[in-house]
This record gives structure tokens, C-alpha cells and sequence, in this order.
């Protein structure tokens, strides 16, 4: 076990000419919960899909958990498994029920027998409010449901860390509080999370720091007190005056 | 000598779909492996193996069946093996399936929204995996329309077989009418079995595009 969570030094990831991380140095802690948030192309999402290898970088390095993440090597499957993700789109498989989509990859990396892995992931489903949806498909629940759903299925991986791409953003307004509760609840609990998102009533309830991205860079990176009430970045205090 | 054509003609000309039905057996089954490996070729992460499908596609897309079957034949003669028309009209549609097959199976893999695949490789399933219980169970439902349409196609390609001596249903016309001179009668009867065989898997692949569409739709 290594002290912290996650360190990144000097990460450089670049699309072809297009230079979406500068520079990254960061380090989370141990139950640390980080917002990240900056204008769309700023290259939040693609940090955190940096963390889980969904995206290769160029330069720099990435610790998770003490393990140092190299291109295609197996400390990548490890990472893998270690590291919860939820997306904007949920990406729950749709051929499955939603019990399935829980238990596949409990069985499948972690060789977990399927009578244990149901078992967790109904208490997970329990814990997102929805056991009685464990025998539908994701196309019959409402986006508040299936983003539950994806959030227990990452869960019964037991990570350590949690990554949260936008998970309000596809989401009707009436159902990200639904979907927010349930991450209050896991923060509250000391995961480990970093989230992508523009809620800033959750960054200012759950967040220990909240870090301001813009054209690939950390321009800003403070307690959520300091950072909305006393932004020192001038591109910062444009960006709040815009969603406020 | 032109005799009469007979019930007997008849008879010999039914008989000879057994051998339409075991040529199209063998090409779909081999086309099936051989579609299924050009489609994962085609969609690896691999440039070299990408690019191998794409060119094997491009030579059997891009040549007449009749070629292909000529190839063969001669082919085996070449490389020392006795004339066979049944093993050379079996290789060169398996052959032919794979490169046709392969290309739908790949744009049906294709056709899985990419936030499947991610979704998988977060959760730390391997390609083996995430091909298996993810993408191919998705990819099949929008493949198996088109594959029954192909298998249609390939039933209809057995035909040209009778070219190189494999006496398959054409071939058995062909003998039949030789003797009988009724090619209009000995035709029409060999072409009403085509169909036979044909237009309930045209149906069923119509019906299997109808239920798809509503499927999506949903």
C-alpha cells in the first residue's frame, strides 16, 4: 500500500498536433475527493481517462496505488481493476440485466464464483436504492437508474478509486439529484474520487479540492471555499461568473 | 439419342440438391471461421493484421466467383493434389464466405457504440472477454439479417461449381438436358428448386431485419 492514491508527474498527452495535457503534475491522497471542471476541450476527461489507461500518454508518468502504469504492461490490467469509472453515457450492456452487467467482470478478472458476486452486486444495487430492478435490461429504467446501476457495477470491482466522467451531464434534471445523492454517499463513505463535472453545489458539499483545467493545464487547484469565492485566475473567475 | 424426360430425370435432378445443400453446408460453416477470424483481423488493434484482412477481402471481393473456383481447381493440380471438384469447389466458397462474411461481421462489430469497449476495458476485461460476453453478442444481432441474406447469395454461387465438373444441382440439369433436350423444362425445373431452397431464407431474413429495427427502435 502506498500512501497515495494517485501521483502524476509531467504527463503530456498529445491527438496527433493537438496538445491536450501540458504538464500534468498532480497527486491525490488517500480518500481525497477532487472536481474537476473547465470549459468543454480543456482536457478534464481526458486526465482522469489517463488514470485508467483509456488513454495513452506521451510523456510523464502515473502512479495508482503504488503501481506505475506502462503501456500495455500487465500493472495496467491491475490498475484496471482497482479503478472504478463511470461515464456520461453509462455504457451499461444492453444484452444484459442489470445483475448481469454487475457480475461479469467480478467473474471474469477477479474469478469471484457467481453465487459471491450476485451477492455483491445485490448489496451494491441495495445500496444505489435499486434491488428491485436486478432482473430488467438498462433500456427499461429511467437515465437516473441506469447511471445508479453503472455506478454499482464499477462498485462490485471493490475499487479503491473512483472516476466520474460528467455523470449528470446526459441526465434529465429531475434525476441528477438522485444520481448526485448517491455520490454524496460514496464520498461519505472515504472512496477515493475524482470527478469530472459541472455541479458545483456537489463540488462545494463534497469536495476537498476542486482543480480548474483550460487548454490542457491545472490553471487552478484550491478548496472548494477558496476556489469559488476567491478564484485568483482570471480565466477562472470568467468560467464562474459563466455557470453561476 | 434424345429421350424423353422422364420422372426419372425429375428424380435424378432432386437428388442432385443434396449435393447444393452439403456444398453450401461446407462453404458457410468454413466461411463462418474463416469470416469470424478476417472480421477480428479487421478490427484488431494491429496495423499488420488490419491491413492482411483488408487485402484478402480486396482479392475476393474484387474477383469473379467463376475465377476463384478455376484457381482452385487448377491450383490443386499444380501444388501435386489429384483433380477433385468437390474439394476444390468447397475451398474456393469457403474461401469466397470468408472474405464476404468478414467484411459484414466486421461492419457489424463495427457498429457497437465505442463507450461498449470502454466501458469493458475500465471494468478490466481483457479482449478475449470483452469480444465475447460485450461486443460480439451485440454485433450479432445486427449481423444475423445480413448473414442470412449472404447465405442466400452462396446457395445461388454453388451453381458455378457444375463448371468444373461437380455435379451439383446446375450440373445435374445440365446432364438431364443433354439427353432430353427440354432446356426450357429441365431449367424452369432446376431453377424452381433454387427457389425452394432460397426464398424461405430471403423471408427469414427479411423477418429477422423487421424484428431488429423495432429491437432498436424500442
Amino acid at each position: 500500500m502506498s500512501e497515495h492514491a494517485i501521483i502524476m508527474r509531467g504527463v503530456n498527452k498529445y491527438y496527433g498536433a493537438f496538445h491536450a495535457l501540458v504538464d500534468i503534475d498532480l497527486t491525490v491522497e488517500r480518500g481525497e475527493r477532487i472536481v474537476i471542471c473547465g470549459p468543454s476541450g480543456s482536457g478534464k476527461s481526458t486526465l482522469i481517462r489517463t488514470i485508467n489507461q483509456l488513454e495513452t500518454i506521451q510523456a510523464g508518468t502515473i502512479t495508482v496505488d503504488g503501481v506505475e502504469l506502462t503501456a500495455g504492461g500487465e500493472n495496467v490490467a491491475k490498475v484496471r481493476q482497482d479503478v472504478g469509472m463511470v461515464f456520461q453515457n453509462f455504457n451499461l450492456f444492453p444484452h444484459m440485466t442489470v445483475l448481469e452487467n454487475c457480475i461479469l467482470a467480478p467473474m471474469k478478472t477477479r474469478k469471484i464464483p457467481r453465487a459471491e458476486a450476485e451477492a455483491t452486486a445485490r448489496k451494491f444495487l441495495e445500496r444505489v436504492r435499486i434491488p428491485e430492478q436486478a432482473g430488467k435490461y438498462p433500456a427499461q429504467l429511467s437515465g437516473g437508474q441506469q447511471q445508479r446501476v453503472a455506478i454499482a457495477r464499477a462498485l462490485c470491482m471493490k475499487p479503491r478509486i473512483m472516476l466520474f466522467d460528467e455523470p449528470t451531464s446526459a441526465l434529465d434534471p429531475e434525476m441528477v439529484k438522485e444520481v448526485l445523492d448517491t455520490m454524496i454517499d460514496l464520498a461519505r463513505e472515504g472512496m477515493t474520487m475524482l470527478c469530472v463535472t459541472h455541479e458545483m453545489d456537489f463540488a462545494r458539499a463534497v469536495a476537498d479540492r476542486v482543480i480548474f483545467m483550460d487548454k490542457g493545464v491545472i490553471v487552478e487547484e484550491n478548496a472548494p471555499a477558496a476556489f469559488f469565492d476567491s478564484p485568483r485566475n482570471e480565466r477562472l473567475q470568467n468560467f464562474l461568473g459563466q455557470i453561476a | 439419342m434424345i429421350r424423353v424426360f422422364s420422372s426419372a430425370d425429375v428424380l435424378f435432378i432432386v437428388m442432385a440438391v443434396r449435393w447444393t445443400l452439403i456444398l453450401s453446408a461446407i462453404a458457410f460453416a468454413g466461411g463462418a471461421l474463416g469470416g469470424m477470424a478476417i472480421a477480428l483481423a479487421r478490427t484488431s488493434q494491429r496495423k499488420a493484421l488490419r491491413q492482411f484482412a483488408a487485402g484478402f477481402i480486396q482479392v475476393f471481393q474484387g474477383t469473379p466467383l467463376l475465377m476463384q473456383l478455376f484457381l482452385v481447381y487448377f491450383g490443386l493440380a499444380v501444388v501435386g493434389l489429384p483433380i477433385n471438384p468437390l474439394l476444390a469447389a468447397a475451398v474456393a466458397l469457403t474461401l469466397h464466405a470468408s472474405a464476404y462474411l468478414g467484411e459484414i461481421w466486421r461492419g457489424s462489430i463495427e457498429a457497437v457504440p465505442s463507450g461498449q469497449t470502454e466501458a469493458a476495458t475500465a471494468l478490466s476485461l481483457g479482449y478475449a472477454d470483452r469480444m465475447r460476453h460485450v461486443i460480439l453478442p451485440q454485433a450479432m444481432r445486427v449481423a444475423t439479417a445480413p448473414t442470412v441474406g449472404f447465405l442466400v447469395q452462396l446457395i445461388k454461387g454453388t451453381s458455378l461449381a457444375s463448371i468444373i465438373g461437380f455435379t451439383e444441382l446446375t450440373r445435374a440439369g445440365q446432364i438431364v438436358n443433354n439427353a432430353t433436350f427440354k432446356p426450357f423444362l429441365v431449367f424452369g425445373t432446376v431453377a424452381i428448386l433454387y427457389f425452394a431452397l432460397c426464398w424461405p431464407l430471403s423471408l427469414l431474413a427479411r423477418r429477422m431485419e423487421t424484428r431488429m429495427r423495432r429491437a432498436i427502435t424500442r
